[in-house]
């Protein structure tokens, strides 16, 4: 049996059901991540002292990664452009790219948490690092889960372009806006957690 | 972008306007960068608390709204997926504004 409304759209909604169940759990995500700044404010308010971001943690590193992410962004839409334009071969080339940018980030956060935790300096360690631990670490598992269902799209999803085009087309702009939600949380993590 | 037919990569109208499009994001991806270096030299600045939160939120703001507008769409989506981002952000407010409450915490207590 065919899934409803892949390609077509629906005629009460206007949308397929793909773009109203991803804007659905966008909108939990976005509940998920509030809690966590909602705890943030709440944890640093409720402080008698606050350190400023960028005495404990590396800026210039924190700065190269939001750079990574947001051209990762426009590789992505890119990535789904080019499969508008009908050039797959293209489309490879910006979604291997995307990918490529999520590595480098996971990679850059690697090397900042081992700094870190080789300075003794753990979640337990203090509020500041707590929320900064729990709040980075929970993105990277949204990078993470991005770049997985990316990979799948780029490798063995990718053989549903020659049955269907239009509905891999549909699911890779899907899997873009998740990526790009992951990227506009680091718009916000990065000023919140590095500079203030 | 949303046409009536969702992603519809075969006509030659959908290639031109993709192209149309692709200018944009190009120039959205400038302003980011432009953006995120605003953001790291406000930082610099010696402002106070309050006013550089003020300032680098405001900041953060725009940028996300430039990524939620262009590339993820939002600019020309549908008025239902609108809806749900109202309520959305309704919560979200409510969520944020509790610790801030909780923190002034004569709020709701008499005396």
């Amino acid at each position: 049996m065919d899934i409803p409304y892949a390609e077509e759209v629906r005629p009460d909604t206007g949308l397929t059901n793909g773009k109203i169940a991803i804007w659905l759990f966008l909108a939990s995500e976005v509940m998920l991540f509030g809690a966590l700044f909602a705890s943030y404010i709440l944890i640093r308010t409720g402080a008698e002292s606050w350190p400023r971001g960028d005495t404990l943690l590396d800026v210039p590193l924190a700065t190269f990664n939001t750079i990574v992410l947001i051209t990762s962004s426009i590789t992505m839409v890119m990535a789904w452009a080019s499969l508008m334009r009908n050039r797959f071969g293209t489309y490879r080339i910006y979604m291997g790219a995307t990918i490529l940018l999520g590595f480098v980030f996971l990679t850059v956060k690697y090397f900042e948490y081992s700094h870190h935790l080789s300075l003794g300096e753990f979640p337990s360690t203090n509020n500041f690092l707590a929320v900064y631990y729990t709040m980075t670490g929970l993105h990277m598992l949204h990078v993470l889960g991005g770049m997985v269902v990316n990979a799948y799209f780029w490798g063995p999803g990718a053989t549903l372009w020659k049955t269907n085009p239009v509905w891999f087309t549909n699911r890779v702009e899907h899997s873009g806006l998740f990526w790009h939600f992951v990227d506009l949380v680091w718009i916000f993590l990065f000023p919140t957690l590095y500079l203030l | 972008m949303t046409s009536d037919h969702a992603a519809a990569p075969m006509t030659s109208d959908h290639a031109a306007d993709i192209d149309k499009h692709v200018r944009v994001y190009i120039t959205v991806f400038v302003a980011l960068m432009v953006l995120t270096v605003a953001t790291v030299a406000v930082s610099y600045l010696d402002l106070s608390v309050p006013m550089a939160v003020t300032v680098a939120l405001i900041i953060a703001t725009v940028k996300g709204s430039l990524v939620a507008c262009y590339f993820m769409h939002l600019i020309s989506e549908k008025k239902l997926i609108h809806a749900v981002l109202i309520l959305t952000a309704v919560f979200f407010v409510a969520l944020i504004l509790l610790p801030i409450l909780t923190v002034n915490d004569s709020f709701g207590i008499d005396g």
